[in-house]
């Protein structure tokens, strides 16, 4: 009877994930079915059937769940537009309020230490130790919301503290590039560490990696939002005091700008919690926006290449914007991969995924083979050093997606190897960065 | 035997008004005194209730409260308003009006008609 008992248990777990997929049946409904289902199960077992007949019957008699779906959608229509819950749903639970209180203060306290880094800090010092200010905090949210073990948040708090002293101890040159090539890389490291608090000091799993790559992606949505509407609300109050003859330019810039960016990055990364469950992600469907539109962007520049003579007439910043479109490809792969469902068979998009990355893997060779030219032309600096060092992790990567990818689409390997190969490389950026912030100033004697 | 599947539809807001006018009830209850009514002839597809009640209660006729049942889970009961009893009332209305047609127009399909075309 007990084996039984969880055996039924875990099918009607199963027919709960099953009926909760579809968008328009709440959590509250499911519950009124399940109750309906289980006391279906009971009168047929005291009519003699199994338990796994009995299920089986009762599901039957439920019906189709497209149909009873689409019943609940006509009902509910708001249910499509799925609201963000901001209110706690169950009056008195109380969970929601004490979050927001969290995520509240730890705003303020990170936007009053962006303000004293701006009022204490010289411009090039601020630059270091900007990304220094926010993180922590955000890292603090998720070892919260989480409920990390002491050990594991003194984990998180090294890297943070290694970060601070080297980029505070190292002599830098004032504006020299080293200077700048470490304050780039200081955020991509520990952005990665606030990863590894988003994860719950569980790093070792592909899922909470893939996880923290679909929070990224919608964080990055949700802050370029909150942005906007902070334009505009900050030009609406600018105008509207101008016309009243007062300048309050100087507050805007002093407090409310340096509140507002450092509060929106915990925000964004509060309401990207707060609705997970809630909305469909907004990420994966701009990829399937720009891979195509990336594809024929990719075609444009090798044609323009291809008239270009000589590799070394290759403009410096056109071999860093090279770069950034080669991180803007992996992204695209990224948050197309997490949003795929692995076990689908490969598809027309699939394709075009594996088209793009043979096109970056061509941008790719072509711009390698003009950074060598070049260093051996005018020999190594900093950036160059760093730009192939970038452009040789890209190339790793990309190569590797693009003969997994090609597997997949030929139906030799799993979509799973892919999506784990994407996880698996995550630290590899993180180590990158770290080298790049310890071992590229001193080398280059911090010019 | 069957019966359509309009017909059902078309039959299943009365019969749960009809049921819930006794006494509160909640969904497996009232889909076992259909079946006990109907003596197992009229066949629901259970989850289809469920849409139909919440209808029922947007409109007003019904409202709900979840209780706990006797085996401790939630359980979401329904009692009929005024504003359903007054459209249970309408419905009895037009049902007698369709019923006494159809009763009429059997009858006479089986009495004068037949001896006009014999």
């Amino acid at each position: 009877m007990g084996v039984m008992d969880t055996e039924l248990q875990a099918h009607i777990d199963q027919w709960r994930g099953y009926v909760q997929r579809h968008r328009a049946i709440s959590v509250a409904d499911v519950d009124e079915m399940e109750d309906h289902l289980r006391e279906q199960i009971s009168t047929l077992q005291t009519a003699g059937l199994s338990g796994d007949e009995a299920f089986l019957v009762a599901v039957k008699r439920m019906g189709r769940m497209d149909a009873i779906s689409r019943e609940f959608a006509l009902e509910h229509s708001e249910r499509l537009w799925k609201q963000l819950v901001l209110v706690p749903e169950e009056p008195g639970s109380g969970t929601g309020n004490r979050e927001l209180m969290v995520v509240l203060a730890l705003a303020v306290v990170a936007a009053l230490t962006v303000k004293a880094g701006f009022t204490r800090l010289s411009d090039s010092a601020l630059g270091l130790n900007l990304s220094l200010l926010v993180l922590p905090f955000l890292a603090a949210y998720f070892a919260w919301k989480r409920q990390v073990s002491a050990s594991v948040a003194a984990v998180l708090l090294v890297p943070f503290v290694l970060t601070a002293l080297v980029v505070n101890l190292y002599p830098f040159e004032p504006e020299g590039a080293t200077e700048i090539i470490a304050a780039i890389h200081a955020p991509i490291l520990l952005w990665l560490v606030v990863g590894l608090a988003y994860a719950g000091g569980d790093w070792r799993s592909g899922r909470r990696r893939m996880d923290f790559i679909r929070f990224t992606g919608e964080w990055f949505v949700y802050l370029t939002l909150l942005a906007l509407g902070g334009g505009v609300l900050i030009g609406l109050t600018v105008g509207a005091f101008g016309t009243l003859d007062f300048d309050i330019e100087p507050v805007i810039e002093d407090w409310v700008l340096p509140f507002g960016a450092a509060g929106a990055v915990i925000v964004a990364a509060w309401l990207v919690e707060a609705k997970q469950n809630v909305v469909e992600n907004i990420a994966p469907v701009l990829t399937r926006v720009f891979t195509p539109l990336t594809i024929v962007m990719l075609f444009a520049l090798l044609a323009a290449l291809a008239t270009t003579r000589s590799m070394t007439s290759i403009d410096r910043d056109l071999l860093i914007l090279m770069d950034l479109i080669l991180v803007l490809v992996l992204g695209l792969l990224l948050y197309t991969i997490s949003a795929r469902d692995p076990l689908t068979p490969p598809g027309l998009f699939d394709r075009l995924q594996l088209v793009l990355v043979v096109t970056a893997l061509v941008v790719d060779a072509m711009m390698l083979a003009a950074m060598l030219t070049r260093i051996a032309e005018f020999g190594s600096t900093p950036n160059k050093v760093v730009a192939l060092g970038l452009n040789v992790v890209l190339l790793v990567n990309l190569v590797w997606s693009a003969r997994l990818g090609l597997g997949f689409v030929r139906g030799r390997r799993t979509f799973a190897a892919l999506e784990r190969w994407q996880t698996d490389y995550l630290p590899v950026y993180g180590v990158w960065a770290a080298a790049v912030i310890v071992a590229v100033p001193p080398s280059f004697d911090f010019r | 035997m069957r019966i359509d599947k309009d017909l059902v539809a078309a039959s299943a807001t009365p019969l749960v008004l009809g049921i819930l006018a006794e006494g509160e009830s909640y969904g497996y209850a009232i889909l076992e005194q259909v079946n006990q009514l109907s003596r197992g002839r009229m066949q629901w597809t259970d989850g289809m209730l469920y849409p139909l009640l919440h209808r029922l209660e947007r409109l007003g006729h019904v409202s709900s409260t979840w209780r706990v049942s006797e085996g401790g889970r939630r359980r979401k009961h329904y009692l009929i308003t005024e504003s359903g009893r007054a459209a249970l009332a309408e419905r009895q209305a037009q049902w007698s009006v369709v019923a006494e047609a159809l009763d009429q127009v059997w009858r006479g399909a089986t009495g004068p008609v037949a001896k006009g075309w014999a």
